[in-house]
């Protein structure tokens, strides 16, 4: 237990300096204002975090708000359809041709709707959520063996008994996953429509930065996203990782 | 020699059919089988694949229902599943996600047993088939034995008075599968439930089959019930009637077999 600890956070150490050097080198190699060096950087970083603080949880707010408003709705609607032959009949072709389309380009109707402050990038978001994560929990409960199904009725589960003991712990692991993978095309949509509309969030930071050729000012405002987006991957890496225990 | 218990109940079908749509026009599962198996009696039903044998456990569980003819439990059709049937199918039904306590508690849990009883009732259960000790470990850990043996504790943790078993067997290497068929006979012998296995295996219909009812396959029927008295005595494996009766079931089977060519 303790030795794999300790070689964990080796292997991490080591990941970080393979990036860090990786930066250095091209950094080096480009030799442009645009990429400044991993040590030009983190000065930076501390001189912009003022300013960055508050777009930084702007942005995390409308990210973690709509990871749990697409959770939230993708999940039963995908338990739903995957134990209703009828209504995945019904919808599974409508899933298999909304699924591909990249729900960015959503983002201009949902401005005229919405308007420009959280609401659109927070539907943008929760949309493309939603979508992975519906995709994930029906494949997850397809695969649910159909004699596990018998079982716990035959001991007595009445509807509510098969979810809660069967279907929800079989597919907890599924949206875990899927919301890990999520995470990096969530926090990329999350920059294009605050880089593209209003004037708030790190994107706009990131962007009204570049505008102004504050290079070292960008960069802060790309670590923070970046920074961003490492923690939530971690944090849903470590909820998987506790709900899939028993593999 | 067991004594049935009065409490256990009886299973009657009377003409039971079963069909159901396939993907080239309706598949007649099983058709026309009638039978009775006494309040307490151990059965098991052997055939080849595709003969109907686990359907007519899933009807008895109450899982399915007939599409012609009745089948009863305890003199009642059968509409759902019964609170004192224990139903074991072929991959043990066990849960991944549950450790060894909470699958073995899991059919008290459903029926809703107050806390206290459920642990005194599950540990028992647990102690019964030698798993104390487990109670944390997750089936994955255990091995095809124990595992065997936890979905044994589930059955038994309900107090079950009748057992119902899908080849529970069929993934257990040769030796261990005496250990546990033993087990099987044993706890049929304290209980004196009714119990009905069904099986592929000729030796394991045998040896815990009081009767043991041979079907054949296309659409799914009995062919023959073959009496198999001495099953349950001491040492019966090793005697000359547990032999004779293996032939007389293989000879049902083959007979089942070219009748069926023949149609």
């Amino acid at each position: 237990m303790k030795r794999s600890l300790v070689s964990k956070v080796l292997c991490y150490v080591f990941a970080v300096a393979f990036i860090l050097v990786g930066w250095w080198v091209t950094a080096l190699i480009v030799k442009s204002p645009a990429l400044p060096t991993p040590a030009a950087t983190l000065p930076v970083v501390v001189q912009f975090a003022g300013a960055l603080w508050p777009a930084f949880w702007l942005s995390t707010y409308r990210v973690v708000v709509s990871l749990a408003i697409g959770t939230v709705l993708a999940v039963p609607i995908a338990l739903l359809f995957a134990r209703s032959k009828r209504l995945d009949a019904l919808f599974g072709p409508v899933l298999y041709l909304m699924y591909p389309i990249p729900k960015v380009v959503l983002l201009p109707i949902l401005l005229v709707l919405l308007g420009l402050a959280d609401a659109p990038k927070i539907a943008l978001i929760a949309i493309t959520v939603f979508f992975q994560v519906l995709v994930a929990v029906r494949d997850a409960v397809k695969a649910i063996p159909e004699s596990q199904i018998l079982s716990i009725r035959a001991l007595g589960a009445g509807r509510w008994g098969v979810y809660r003991h069967v279907i929800i712990p079989a597919t907890l692991p599924a949206v875990f996953t899927s919301l890990r993978i999520t995470t990096g095309t969530a926090i990329a949509v999350l920059f294009f429509a605050e880089a593209i509309a209003g004037s708030t969030g790190i994107g706009y930071f990131i962007m009204q930065s570049w505008a102004m050729v504050n290079y070292p000012r960008m960069f802060a405002g790309i670590i923070g996203l970046a920074l961003l987006g490492v923690v939530l991957y971690a944090i849903f890496d470590a909820v998987e990782h506790r709900v899939t225990r028993w593999r | 020699m067991a004594n049935p218990r009065s409490a256990a109940p009886d299973i009657a079908f009377r003409g039971v059919g079963l069909s159901y749509e396939g993907p080239d026009g309706p598949i007649e599962a099983l058709h026309d089988v009638t039978w009775d198996i006494a309040p307490g009696e151990p059965v098991a039903v052997i055939g080849p694949s595709g003969c109907g044998k686990s359907t007519t456990l899933h009807l008895i569980a109450g899982l399915m229902q007939p599409t012609a003819g009745t089948v009863e439990v305890g003199g009642r059709p059968i509409g759902k599943p019964r609170a004192a049937t224990s139903f074991i199918p072929q991959d043990l039904g066990l849960f991944p996600w549950k450790t060894v306590f909470a699958n073995a508690a899991l059919g008290l849990k459903l029926r809703g047993v107050p806390r206290d009883e459920m642990r005194a009732r599950t540990e028992a259960a647990l102690r019964e088939v030698q798993l104390e000790g487990f109670e944390k470990a997750f089936p994955r850990e255990l091995s095809g034995g124990m595992r065997q043996r936890l979905a044994l504790a589930r059955a038994i943790a309900v107090d079950m008075d009748l057992l119902l078993m899908d080849e529970p067997l069929s993934a257990i290497d040769a030796l261990l599968r005496e250990t546990l068929q033993q087990t099987l006979l044993e706890l049929w012998q304290r209980s004196g439930h009714t119990q009905v296995l069904v099986t592929h295996s000729i030796e394991e219909a045998v040896f815990l089959g009081r009767r043991i009812f041979v079907m054949s396959p296309r659409p799914g029927t009995l062919v023959r019930v073959i009496d198999n008295p001495h099953m349950g005595e001491p040492g019966f494996r090793d005697t000359h009637d547990y032999d004779e009766c293996c032939r007389v079931v293989r000879r049902a089977l083959e007979t089942g077999a070219r009748e069926e060519a023949v149609r």
